[in-house]
């Protein structure tokens, strides 16, 4: 019975079109020539203007190294590590994940879905950060309002360790 | 010739170094710690430890690593590991096996008298227990310098804690209100120096950015502390900074010593 009620509060939630908004992310790792080239660790979170952490969306690092021994560089996404990194528990669920190669990567997250969740009302950034292995590490913010009244997107670029990054939000 | 100028040299530089004990420690004493943000399970920082002119470079002595003293997170004391202390420093290791911020210290308490002995001017220096054993009953002109030095740095795995900074009571020592271990070029870090765990006012204060030797410019920044001991510093460059703070005065536990507060911290500095 508990179990019924629970799954109709989510139904419910779902329903709100608050929470059934979508932020879609598209991130471009770009290809180098360089001698010896790893994939980059890269975090994508929610902060507020004021760079505030308010959700890590996503954590792609080398997550099968033994021991947890990837880990150890999590910190060179030194920003991220800051505001929200050193303050959570990895690999957490739906968060980790593995690095990613060069070429165009699209990622949704769902209102009131984690790990997005149920993101107040408001002016927030979204904020890749980027930082490889004997390589550089950059960092670029998108600002968007939440919840979407409107199909909305913001596009930033980088210039060395991030390609295109766009977000388009869904109301 | 040259050997008349010589103990004459000698001489004068030794009564130098008596009259301004502070002119005697020109060199700057200095711990600089492989990493100060960490992350991951179980990780190591290695540490030098030196006295040079140049920071952080190692020109001069090793640092004597007898006075080591690190806290873990806990409050707990660590043991370094993989000592050694070759002709210009001295190096060990720390493993960092708990979330949370250690630090590690280098802690000096010693006593420097002077004094007459039948006209002739003696010099000794030891620890405080020894003092009284140390100087004959017979001996003028006494002075006694109770002198108290604390070379520390920081490290943190994971999210900065504060356990480990907690105050002995002894000495100069850096509270923070900014954790030392979460300094951004760009921002203004606000710490407060302590003396025997009181605020320590009017204190003078030396911050220098290391790899001086590739600037035309050594940048020191000197600085004093506020009426409650507040000590703020703006940092403009990310690297790897030495702080100096050092006071005569304020009570001694020795008898008629002046007494003279050390503290040294090496604090990097993260660009945004």
């Amino acid at each position: 019975m508990r179990r019924l009620a629970s799954a109709a509060v989510l139904t419910g939630l779902m329903a709100s079109p608050a929470a059934a908004a979508e932020l879609n992310l598209s991130v471009e790792i770009p290809r180098l020539s360089v001698a010896e080239y790893h994939n980059p660790y890269v975090a994508v979170w929610v902060e507020k203007p004021d760079q505030t952490a308010v959700k890590t969306l996503a954590v792609w690092y080398d997550i099968k190294l033994r021991n947890q021994e990837g880990e150890t560089w999590l910190k060179d996404m030194r920003q991220w590590w800051r505001r929200a990194g050193r303050a959570m528990t990895l690999p957490a669920d739906g968060v980790s994940g593995a690095t990613k190669a060069p070429g165009r990567h699209q990622v949704t997250f769902v209102g009131g879905k984690a790990p997005l969740g149920a993101l107040p009302a408001g002016q927030y950034n979204l904020v890749v950060e980027a930082a490889r292995e004997v390589g550089g590490r950059e960092m670029v913010r998108i600002p968007f309002q939440w919840p979407p009244k409107a199909p909305a997107s913001g596009q930033a670029k980088g210039a060395t360790e991030l390609g295109a990054v766009s977000l388009n939000l869904k109301p | 010739m040259k050997t008349l100028l010589r103990p004459l040299c000698a001489a004068a530089a030794l009564t130098a170094m008596l009259a301004a004990p502070m002119a005697a420690q020109a060199h700057r004493q200095w711990m600089l710690p492989s990493m100060t943000v960490l992350s991951g399970t179980d990780p190591w920082v290695t540490i030098d430890a030196a006295v040079s002119n140049d920071l952080f470079v190692f020109e001069h002595v090793p640092m004597r690593l007898d006075g080591l003293v690190i806290t873990g997170p806990d409050g707990a004391a660590v043991a370094h590991q993989n000592e050694a202390t070759g002709k210009y420093r001295s190096t060990f290791d720390v493993q960092l096996s708990k979330p949370g911020t250690y630090r590690i210290a280098s802690v000096g308490d010693s006593v420097m008298a002077s004094y007459k002995l039948a006209g002739e001017q003696k010099r000794w220096r030891g620890a405080a227990a020894d003092l009284a054993t140390a100087i004959p009953a017979e001996a003028t002109d006494v002075k006694i310098t109770h002198s108290q030095r604390r070379i520390e740095t920081f490290a943190t795995v994971g999210e900065p804690t504060t356990e480990a900074l907690a105050p002995t009571g002894k000495g100069l020592e850096l509270a923070p209100i900014t954790h030392p271990n979460d300094l951004f070029a760009g921002e203004t870090t606000q710490f407060r120096l302590l003396l025997d765990g009181q605020p320590a006012s009017g204190v003078e204060v030396t911050v220098i950015r290391g790899a001086g030797r590739y600037r035309d410019e050594p940048g020191e920044m000197k600085l004093t502390t506020a009426a409650d001991g507040l000590l703020e510093i703006s940092w403009e460059e990310p690297g790897m900074y030495w702080m100096e703070a050092e006071m005569r005065g304020g009570k001694s536990p020795i008898e008629g010593a002046e007494r003279m507060a050390v503290y040294v911290a090496t604090l990097e500095v993260l660009p945004e």
